[in-house]
């Protein structure tokens, strides 16, 4: 009985670390995507292409691996940076692994968003007298939130188990730790690790669905 | 005096002319109608009116004065083409309403947010937002929508929202009001209402020009009809002269299709 307890109390413990990651990641991500998504339909074309290229790599190799390059890339090739020493910098490599990654796919949605508001609207906008900084706060920017939030939602449940690779780099989440006891032959802590995911994307889905229902007063 | 007076646009897209050497003038109170087949440049003409394109050639003047002209660059700077844009209002074929705001907010939001950039706005912040409201109201009086102020757009017919989208293009008091095919995305039984509404504005002596595939409302309404084929102006005249005793066999061609139909 005492063994169960404290197995599940460290599961608790490791699952913050997995929560760290994921509010840390969304914070960063979801800014840093539209910064992204203004480069990638840039008018100034090498610009342009650049950054799509870049998304077209990181979306198009795993986060795995990216975890990898970034965590042990600097020390291979002899840079003069290098992540801090022990637990923190392995915490800091995977959160700028995660926020890159996440960034990424948030501007593509993003540029979908933007790019699926009808040209009517701005015009309508323009003939009206409005100066183009007033049409994108004042008409284009909340129809693109409404059309993006599922496809973010999406994302965003997605990182929630997405955190649990941080182990690949040896963050000791919650996966990681239930693995400690596979290993020694005890099979359940690994499967009670599911619980957490599950709730927590449970609360998470409560949530998304309000902002949803948030925006349900008009169609787009 | 004419209010409008448009001298020789030209405009190509590419290698393809979809404007040549348009000319024509419009004077105070007048009502325009413009037929011609799909791809003849009538919408074309319409957005070069509206700064939506900017023409390769030619001048725009209104009320004597050059707000366009394609050999002038001083004409074209982005600053004062908002507020030129203001001569002109434009009614779209898909309504293009915005779907965040209420039918009311729909037509008060522009003027809102240009009296916002009036120098004494703040001290008379509430009257003035007052007035955009009553002002608003009254215009969706006019237009018979009374009774949707408070209904999204998603919420009432298309119909409606086209005559919501007439109310808000004439909030700003527009000198020439130009409706792009205003009813060829509704339903027969829609159209009649929108029709309505811009006759009624016929009869205030509302200076207008309608781009519009209905050629017996066209008749009924204008006091000049334009027919335009390939980018030219083919012939003009008054209605009873363009749809009665047309000279160009182009007309004569086109109008017979009508007919058949």
């Amino acid at each position: 009985m005492n063994e169960i307890s404290l197995i599940i109390s460290r599961l608790s413990d490791s699952f913050l670390l997995n929560c760290k990651i994921f509010v840390i990641t969304l914070l960063f991500s979801l800014p840093l995507g539209l910064v992204i998504t203004f480069g990638s339909m840039s008018r100034f074309y090498p610009l342009r292409w650049l950054v799509r290229t870049f998304v077209w790599i990181i979306r198009g190799t795993p986060l795995m691996l990216q975890l990898i390059v970034i965590y042990f890339g600097p020390g291979l090739l002899n840079l003069s940076f290098s992540w801090p020493g022990g637990s923190s910098g392995r915490f800091i490599a995977a959160n700028v692994a995660f926020i890159i990654n996440y960034a990424c796919y948030f501007s593509e949605i993003y540029r979908g968003g933007i790019e699926s508001v009808p040209a009517g609207q701005y015009e309508a906008g323009l003939v009206l007298g409005m100066t183009k900084k007033q049409i994108f706060f004042k008409i284009t920017l909340l129809q693109v939130i409404k059309r993006i939030l599922p496809p973010v939602g999406n994302e965003v449940i997605t990182l929630v188990k997405d955190t649990a690779l941080a182990r690949i780099i040896a963050n000791k989440e919650i996966i990681m730790m239930a693995g400690e006891y596979s290993n020694k032959g005890l099979i359940w802590p690994l499967f009670a690790t599911g619980i957490y995911f599950l709730i927590f994307v449970g609360v998470l889905t409560i949530i998304i669905d309000w902002f949803e229902k948030r925006l349900s007063y008009f169609r787009v | 005096m004419a209010i409008l007076e448009v001298q020789g646009i030209e405009k190509s897209f590419g290698t393809c002319k979809v404007l040549q050497n348009i000319d024509f003038s419009l004077e105070k109170g007048e009502v325009i109608a413009i037929i011609g087949s799909s791809g003849s440049g009538k919408t074309t003409l319409l957005r070069c009116l509206n700064f939506l394109e900017r023409p390769d050639q030619g001048r725009i003047i209104v009320n004597n004065e050059v707000i366009f002209d394609a050999a002038d660059p001083s004409t074209q700077r982005e600053s004062e083409v908002r507020k030129k844009r203001l001569h002109f209002g434009l009614v779209f074929q898909s309504f293009n309403l915005f779907p965040q705001y209420t039918v009311l907010k729909n037509v008060t939001l522009a003027a809102e947010l240009l009296a916002k950039e009036h120098p004494n706005f703040k001290q008379k912040k509430k009257d003035i937002l007052k007035d955009i409201q009553e002002r608003g109201k009254s215009l969706l009086y006019q237009v018979g929508l009374s009774d949707k102020l408070d209904y999204y757009p998603h919420m009432i017919s298309g119909g409606q929202q086209q005559r919501v989208a007439i109310a808000r293009a004439l909030a700003l008091e527009p000198d020439i009001l130009c409706f792009d095919e205003p009813t060829s995305a509704l339903d027969p039984e829609l159209t009649g209402e929108v029709l309505k509404v811009i006759r009624n504005l016929a009869d205030r002596n509302t200076t207008m020009i309608i781009v519009t595939h209905e050629m017996d409302f066209a008749r009924d309404v204008a006091d000049r009809v334009l027919f335009m084929d390939d980018g030219v102006i083919v012939e003009q005249g008054s209605p009873q002269e363009v749809f009665e005793n047309p000279k160009e066999e182009r007309t004569k061609q086109f109008l017979m299709r009508y007919k058949k139909d």
